[in-house]
């Protein structure tokens, strides 16, 4: 089997990602779509690091993992202030700045 | 070169049926997790993406990664976002309908677009290339890379960690503006407040011949549901049934005679 048809995987599921980002309004599944595109690019990394015999592909990718999950506690803590003030996690609620 | 090729061959075989299994199975889930309306479907869909991507790293000689895959992602970053749900989730209030005119069109010619060519590219990047292959035991070549080439990104990304850590912890702290209300403080508000209505508590429930449950208003004398019967929870995420399905005019009272 051709390791290429990993990286369509990968482009595939960035792509739902991206997707997903822009259409849904629940800053959770929003953060889970980042989620998502970050391990597609994982995915794409570990692939290129097998086509070309190459570590270093996968030691991006563990560092890709660890800064993945720093983003991770920041963000859902963040997700949880605003919760705590506005009494709701979709993303279109949190617009004072343009008023 | 024969041998070559049908080692190679006899290798890639079970590969290429676990591929052509997982991988339609990835795409559908993650495409599952745009579509179902409630948060907590996404995240079981997004495990399910995750643990099949630690299938591919495993299978692509990156055992290392596929386990830490396991670990930190199904296993903590997922049972994270499940945790920030049990929180956050209780107003269902995420619908699908677009809130902006046009968004959704516009994002799946876009992402058509985006995915088409980055198909192509990659194709043009990559046909006709064999893949050169990664030795079977590759953790310590692993680890020898990470703590000599990347010792100090490394280090870096541990400052990052503790970072984010302490970020979070800041974050999430909550300082009270208020006192608390003690026990004697909440009693003497009861007694000596404007009306004697709830001294003795909030009414409870109602209970009913046919239901007997706490989602259910009491009634009052006069026939019309108590406000403070249902914990205000249940009604927020409107679970509060409607006390006219059971109203008594409703239930057959015939008898029907057995012969």
């Amino acid at each position: 089997m051709d390791a290429s048809n990993y990286l369509y995987v990968s482009a595939l599921l960035f792509t739902i990602g991206a997707v997903g980002v822009v259409v849904r309004r629940n800053a959770i599944v929003v953060f889970m779509c980042i989620e998502l595109m970050l391990n597609a690019a994982n995915l794409s990394f570990v692939t290129f690091s097998r086509i070309n015999g190459d570590l270093n592909g996968q030691v991006m990718a563990f560092f890709t993992m660890v800064v993945a999950a720093c983003e991770v506690v920041v963000g859902l803590a963040i997700i949880v202030t605003i919760y705590r003030s506005r009494r709701s996690a979709s993303v279109d609620d949190a617009s004072l700045l343009k008023r | 070169m024969l041998e070559l090729a049908l080692e190679v061959g006899q290798t890639a075989k079970p590969e290429a049926v676990m591929f052509w299994i997982l991988g339609p199975l990835a795409v559908v889930a993650s495409l599952a997790m745009l579509l179902v309306k409630k948060a907590v479907h996404s995240a079981i869909l997004m495990a399910f993406v995750m643990i099949i991507l630690a299938v591919f790293y495993i299978a692509q000689d990156a055992a290392f990664l596929g386990i830490v895959q396991i670990v930190v992602y199904t296993g903590a970053v997922m049972m994270l976002f499940l945790f920030i749900l049990m929180l956050v989730g209780v107003d269902s209030s995420d619908s699908l309908t677009e809130t902006i005119r046009g968004l959704r069109p516009i994002a799946i010619t876009a992402a058509v677009g985006f995915g088409g060519l980055m198909v192509s590219l990659l194709g043009q990047a990559t046909i006709g290339r064999q893949s050169v292959g990664l030795a079977q035991a590759n953790v310590q070549a692993l680890a020898q890379l990470l703590f000599s080439t990347y010792v100090w990104p490394f280090e870096v990304v541990s400052a990052l960690l503790i970072t984010a850590a302490l970020g979070a912890m800041v974050l999430a702290h909550h300082q009270r503006t208020i006192i608390r209300p003690t026990q004697r403080q909440l009693s003497i508000d009861r007694f000596r407040g404007e009306s004697l209505g709830t001294a003795a508590g909030l009414p409870s429930p109602g209970v009913y011949a046919r239901h007997n449950a706490v989602d259910v208003p009491a009634l009052l004398p006069d026939g019309t549901p108590a406000a403070g019967s249902v914990n205000a929870t249940l009604s927020a995420r409107g679970d509060m049934l409607d006390y006219k399905k059971f109203d008594l005019s409703e239930v057959n009272t015939k008898v029907e005679e057995e012969k």
